[in-house]
């Protein structure tokens, strides 16, 4: 087994494109900001899409190639949502950094340099909304010499005065042939070995979201070496075996409580997550062929519901109980509720 | 001392149970570069041994001389100052808290803890700057802004401190944290294992063990291994030599609970509600959690029911069990889940045999 080289730095921060040329599948946000690097003339931007999509890499990427090393702290500001950002922080932080005036655009060491600032706002979905509508009025006023660039997962959360304010990017979640691409190259770069079963295991247990196929890649390979299997990523990835899911699917088709209970119970103790359970159900329940759209949707409507009852906090075997006892209901067409004649 | 700690294996070596786990764990500490953990799991299944050995493993046996502590924290939150108090074991090299004590306050704690840490950085023999682990138990009791804070504290201290993180369920840590560390599932022991273990103990204490007494304790112990060893030792005070049909006494408050079902469906009324209320009042008082009273009570109607009520019954907790987690008075909702039980079973009753 060849040595894995211990590093402390993330692969994710390794291997984070330096370019926006680099960024990988999201060709018009590339395109519109080439050009921008080379006219320097950009307006605000929101950026949107699913995780691990690309969109802190590109804004960051973009900040760094316009200003450089040296002028990047004095021009651009990043804030997130582990910063405090209240709608305090946007009168007076934001606010002042946005109203300093900046030198003309001279080009200094091979950098555009443009003459405004860039404000990143990562996470910009989990501003109130109060804190946005102050954002507005700042925006227009020194939009001379400042640009902001929202980054969100919903874009239906920013309040409509921002977003129409900005030019919107969508990003859309990776193929698995670009992610295959990228993770490859890492392999390469790591000196690790991955089959070609564990590589389409480990695009399809992302779901199109670079970062957590990195970050298992990483935990595989510090806990099992440098040779990775697909049992290997399962494991690291917290997502259920397949067979797992299919016997409880199973026990509730068969109709017989004690076999679903016996099933649940046994879920429990082996430690699966529920809600990575009800969302590895739905995927079964809704590609299986023998079950009408009805039965269907009595199910899904319960697995929804139960969803929220575990972010409230309620008990695990209970909600997964609950679900089995609504499924074997549907599948086996009994009543929905019990009536007594 | 109880056997449970006594046979508590110290090192990954000795390990019984989960022997892949360990060697796992193993391979990452001797690679110098320990990640953030995160260990999930049901209760009794082994996660504090596994987090100790692995301490054990990494600092040698100076982890294992902890000391008590009862810390006051002074917090200095924006405008006003904060006052906590907190317990916590510490030893050298690293230190261990619950922080879902401080109630709605834990975020302060995990933040201020975090940063001493780090500022107080321990300098191993070789001159080198070594970390400290800080080892958080249930963090699924974590609320909502203690869980986001420790995301970025956790990026941000992560050259001078590695977590350790402990829940029984990870569905209650948020996806960021999560994927800030490497989950490892600790699954509960099979009946196998358990009675591998019980007759290892019997072994080192010279018992004799009749046939198919190991397996009996190992079925009734719900596969948690701290439950099975220590009844295995409450039947040794009971009564020894074992004979081989020795009862496995279970334990008194299940017994009580049982009771109850059988009270509730021997009459419907609400003469009946009101005495089981009173039963439930001494449960409670008594520190059962809630929430376990009703999954027990659950599974012992359960067993007295016919089948197509099963499914409605199951709802009925589940509903009420959703509800008193977003409520405050448990008892509230326990006793609601018995009278809506009741008028089931009734109108069950009565549309079966009039």
């Amino acid at each position: 087994m060849a040595p894995v080289a211990p590093s402390s730095q993330p692969w994710v921060e390794k291997y984070r494109p330096k370019q926006v040329k680099d960024v990988a599948h999201q060709d018009e946000v590339v395109r519109v900001l080439t050009n921008t690097l080379e006219t320097s003339n950009c307006p605000h931007m929101l950026f949107y899409g699913p995780p691990g999509t690309g969109k802190t890499t590109t804004a960051l990427a973009i900040a760094h190639q316009l200003y450089g090393p040296e002028m990047y702290k004095s021009r651009v500001l990043e804030l997130n949502a582990s910063d405090d950002r209240g709608i305090n922080v946007v009168r007076t932080k934001i606010k002042d950094f946005a109203a300093v005036a900046v030198g003309s655009g001279s080009r200094q060491g091979g950098y555009p340099c443009p003459p405004y600032k860039i404000i990143i706002l990562d996470e910009a979905d989990s501003m109130t909304e109060d804190a946005q509508n102050a954002l507005r009025r700042t925006m227009e006023t020194y939009s001379k010499v400042t640009r902001f660039f929202f980054i969100c997962n919903y874009i239906s959360r920013i309040i409509e005065p921002l977003a129409s304010r900005c030019a919107k990017f969508r990003f859309k979640p990776l193929s698995e042939e670009i992610m295959s691409n990228r993770i490859l190259h890492i392999c390469k770069a790591e000196g690790l070995t991955l089959d070609s079963e564990a590589l389409s295991t480990l695009s399809s247990i992302s779901q199109g979201d670079l970062r957590r196929a990195i970050t298992y890649l990483q935990s595989a390979a510090r806990l099992f070496g440098s040779t990775i299997s697909t049992k290997d990523l399962i494991s690291v990835s917290g997502v259920i075996p397949q067979d797992v899911v299919q016997s409880l699917f199973m026990a509730c088709k068969s109709g017989d409580f004690d076999v679903a209970d016996k099933e649940v119970s046994n879920i429990i103790a082996e430690g699966y997550p529920v809600s990575q359970m009800l969302s590895q159900l739905l995927e079964v329940i809704v590609n299986a062929d023998k079950i009408s759209d009805e039965q269907k949707a009595r199910i899904c409507k319960k697995l929804g519901e139960s969803d929220k009852c575990l972010i409230d906090g309620a008990d695990e075997y209970l909600q997964l109980m609950d679900v089995a006892c609504h499924a074997m209901r549907a599948l086996c067409n009994m009543p929905e509720e019990l009536h007594f004649s | 001392m109880l056997w449970v700690d006594k046979y508590r294996p110290r090192t990954l070596d000795k390990v019984i149970v989960h022997e892949e786990i360990a060697g796992n764990i193993r391979k990452l500490v001797s690679e110098q570069d320990c990640p953030h953990l995160l260990f999930y799991g049901p209760p009794g299944s082994g996660k504090k041994t596994l987090i100790m050995a692995l301490l054990k493993q990494m600092f040698g046996p100076g982890s294992e001389k902890v000391k008590l502590e009862n810390k006051m924290w002074k917090i200095n939150a924006g405008t006003r100052t904060i006052e906590l108090e907190l317990t916590m074991l510490s030893s050298t090299h690293h230190v261990e808290l619950n922080p879902s004590d401080a109630g709605f306050q834990d975020r302060y704690i995990v933040q201020e803890i975090i940063k001493e840490m780090a500022r107080n950085r321990p300098i191993d023999t070789k001159g080198k700057k070594g970390y400290k682990v800080l080892v958080l138990n249930e963090v699924d009791k974590l609320s909502r802004e203690a869980q986001h804070s420790l995301r970025r504290t956790m990026e941000k201290y992560s050259a001078s401190c590695r977590l350790i993180l402990c829940c029984n369920s990870s569905s209650k840590v948020t996806e960021a944290v999560r994927s800030r560390c490497l989950n490892i599932r600790v699954n509960a022991p099979t009946e196998e294992q358990i009675i591998k273990v019980l007759e290892f103990i019997g072994k080192k204490e010279n018992l004799q063990l009749p046939p198919g007494f190991t397996a009996r304790i190992a079925a009734q112990s719900n596969r948690s291994l701290r439950r099975a060893i220590l009844s295995l030792e409450t039947c040794r005070v009971q009564q020894y030599p074992f004979t081989a049909n020795q009862a496995v006494p279970p334990m008194d408050w299940e017994q009580y609970i049982s009771e109850i079902a059988s009270d509730i469906i021997m009459e419907q009324s609400p003469k009946r509600l009101f005495m089981v209320r009173g039963k439930l009042y001494e449960l409670l008082v008594n520190c059962i959690p809630p929430e376990i009273i009703l999954k027990k009570l659950l599974s012992e109607l359960l067993k007295k029911l016919d089948s197509e009520l099963k499914h409605e019954v199951c709802h009925w907790a589940a509903y009420y069990e959703h509800r008193m987690r977003l409520g405050q008075k448990a008892i509230f909702h326990i006793e609601a889940f018995v009278a809506k039980f009741m008028s089931i079973y009734k109108g069950f009753l009565i549309a079966t045999f009039s």
